[in-house]
């Protein structure tokens, strides 16, 4: 087989099932093509010759009854995985070896998965474009000086660029889902809940969420279904009943409700992403959907309320990082020196301006008027949800209200650059699972994504509609492997 | 509503975070143009919504309180920057 590494996930499972492809065969395609891809930055650190180790052992004795049989992954590296070098993209973990696993990655290596290495992110996943690692920026697979997306911009390029079959990222405000668009690939961040975050180096709580970033579909529904599970390390773990993502997949979406918000339609928005918005909606309808104009009012207070809960929530998580326990220190004359130097030097400048804002927001005489202020909102921008829900099953939207730009563009430009998120973020303060599909393509010939938004639990049910759009669409991505010499 | 140097300082010293002039310039302008972003809020009145503070439809569950990680204090000392190997190392607190 000449192209391993262009293969889906399913088949490569089968081919390793049918004994046609070797875990070695498949682990040293990954790892070759890795190694020269080196110019996308995609990866912080590679356990390649471990991964070959691993890949031959299972070989000898291959358990062909587990979901991802002897399937090479990496991962993004913000998961604690256990012995190997764990930095969330920033300098004050540079050095950081977990002693323990997370629940998501474990689940994934019972399933007969092998690690191939840890990719590539924003600094504590807080950043649009990748652009905020203190590992330098990824390139995009697509074209070359283009921005991946963020946080979980390694892993993106890693699966778009084929470096991966398929991997995880997690999703604070769109980290998958934005990223998937700009990349081509497909991205679901499941129900807050539904995956455990025990484990994933934390960023604001009540809105993290980890999630499967796949080449199609199904890909994406198979590893949704080895990393979803109840877990009691995590207090907000959910134990409900969990479907079998891949084997449930249907095409039949006939009958099925599909929302349309006008609110998403934006100032200044591209008028390519407003034709894609009108073909997704004829995709739907040609599955025997019916489309039903909705309201989510609240919608563009979003963003600004995002902006008060995240980095109030990372300004606490972050308060652990003390240069005391584990972590980057620097010196200082005294501890509160001490202290105060580590975090200095240790965080990037986009972290440092997060931590600030969400302690000012959380501090004496300000609490009320911004963290409190923004819970309200949240719960209203719920209810908008739950509003629309009663009437639909799923909602449509755009992605993002871009394709992806170039590095450098959106740098200097905090506002900017958090408006990219406008299309995702409201999701995340809701709780709702949703998933990015690519859906065509802008004038440059850069990726454009839809997002299917599902109502709590409803995973099954917006993989369905995206299985069943994906046919339709039969979208092509543009890969020409400039990065390769 | 404006974000003034002296601000920038307080912050700064709640968040053990030092910042120098030169930094502090540049992050009152980036604070200023976020809050006047995050000032859209005010538009709303709130005043009857109960605040939202999570959205895990469901009750946190009681577990018995017993310890599940014995004898694990050279995993914990080992990423520490600086430790005597029983405890961690810090700059004198005490004269």
């Amino acid at each position: 087989m000449s192209n391993i590494t262009s293969l889906s996930l399913t088949s490569l499972v089968n081919n390793i099932k049918n004994k046609k492809l070797s875990s070695e065969e498949i682990t040293k395609a990954f790892v070759d093509r890795s190694e020269k891809s080196k110019e996308l930055n995609s990866y912080i650190s590679e356990d390649f010759s471990n991964a070959i180790d691993k890949a031959k052992k299972f070989d000898q004795n291959p358990n062909l009854n587990l979901k991802l049989p002897g399937i090479p992954m990496a991962v993004k590296d913000l998961f604690c995985t256990q012995n190997i070098r764990t930095t969330a993209g920033s300098k004050i973990l540079e050095n950081f070896i977990p002693t323990y696993e997370s629940t998501v990655t474990q689940n994934i290596w019972n399933e007969g998965a092998i690690l191939l290495g840890k990719l590539n992110c924003d600094e504590f996943a807080m950043g649009s474009s990748n652009e905020t690692s203190f590992f330098g920026n990824v390139q995009n697979p697509i074209d070359k000086g283009l921005v991946p997306g963020g946080s979980s911009g390694g892993s993106a390029a890693a699966v778009s660029g084929q470096l991966t079959p398929v991997t995880i990222g997690t999703d604070t405000g769109g980290s998958i889902r934005q990223p998937a668009s700009f990349t081509g690939i497909v991205g679901l961040k499941p129900t807050y809940g539904s995956c455990s975050r025990y484990g994933i180096v934390a960023f604001a709580s009540s809105l993290d969420q980890a999630g499967p970033m796949a080449q199609n579909v199904e890909d994406c529904a198979l590893l949704q279904e080895v990393i979803s599970s109840y877990d009691k390390k995590d207090s907000t773990s959910i134990d409900f009943k969990r479907n079998e993502y891949s084997k449930e997949l249907t095409k039949d979406i006939k009958g099925k409700k599909i929302g349309i918000p006008k609110e998403y339609r934006i100032d200044g928005m591209p008028k390519e992403i407003e034709d894609l918005w009108q073909k997704g909606i004829q995709y739907v309808k040609d599955c025997g959907a019916e489309i039903i104009d909705i309201s989510l009012p609240n919608t563009s207070y979003a963003l600004p309320t995002y902006y008060i809960v995240a980095p109030a929530e990372a300004s606490s998580n972050l308060a652990r990082y003390d240069g005391v326990k584990y972590g980057f220190r620097a010196n200082g004359e005294n501890l509160i020196d001490m202290y105060e130097k580590t975090r200095s030097e240790g965080f990037g400048a986009e972290v440092q301006r997060r931590i600030m804002i969400g302690t000012y927001v959380l501090s004496s005489g300000y609490y009320d008027a911004y963290y409190l202020k923004a819970q309200k909102v949240r719960k209203l921008i719920k209810n908008d949800f739950d509003e629309a829900y009663k009437k639909v099953d799923a909602i449509l939207t755009p992605s993002t209200p871009s394709s992806a730009f170039k590095i450098g563009e959106k740098k200097d430009d905090p506002v900017s650059m958090y408006l990219n998120d406008i299309f995702t973020v409201p999701v995340n303060l809701a709780g709702l699972p949703a998933i990015s599909i690519p859906a065509g393509h802008d004038a440059s010939g850069y990726p454009l994504g839809l997002q299917i938004i599902g109502k709590v639990f409803k995973e099954q049910e917006i993989l369905n509609i995206a299985y069943a759009m994906e046919e339709k669409i039969s979208f092509k991505n543009k890969i020409t492997d400039w990065w390769i010499k | 509503m404006s974000i003034d140097l002296k601000t920038i300082k307080h912050i700064s010293k709640l968040s053990r975070i030092s910042v120098d002039e030169q930094k502090a310039e540049k992050l009152a302008g980036d604070l200023n143009s976020i809050f006047e972003f995050i000032e859209k809020l005010n538009e709303l009145n709130t005043d009857k919504v109960e605040p939202l503070t999570s959205v895990a439809e469901t009750t946190l569950k009681f577990r018995s309180d017993e310890v599940q990680s014995k004898n694990i204090r050279e995993q914990i000392i080992k990423n520490s920057p600086e430790d005597n190997d029983d405890f961690f190392v810090v700059p004198k607190v005490v004269e």
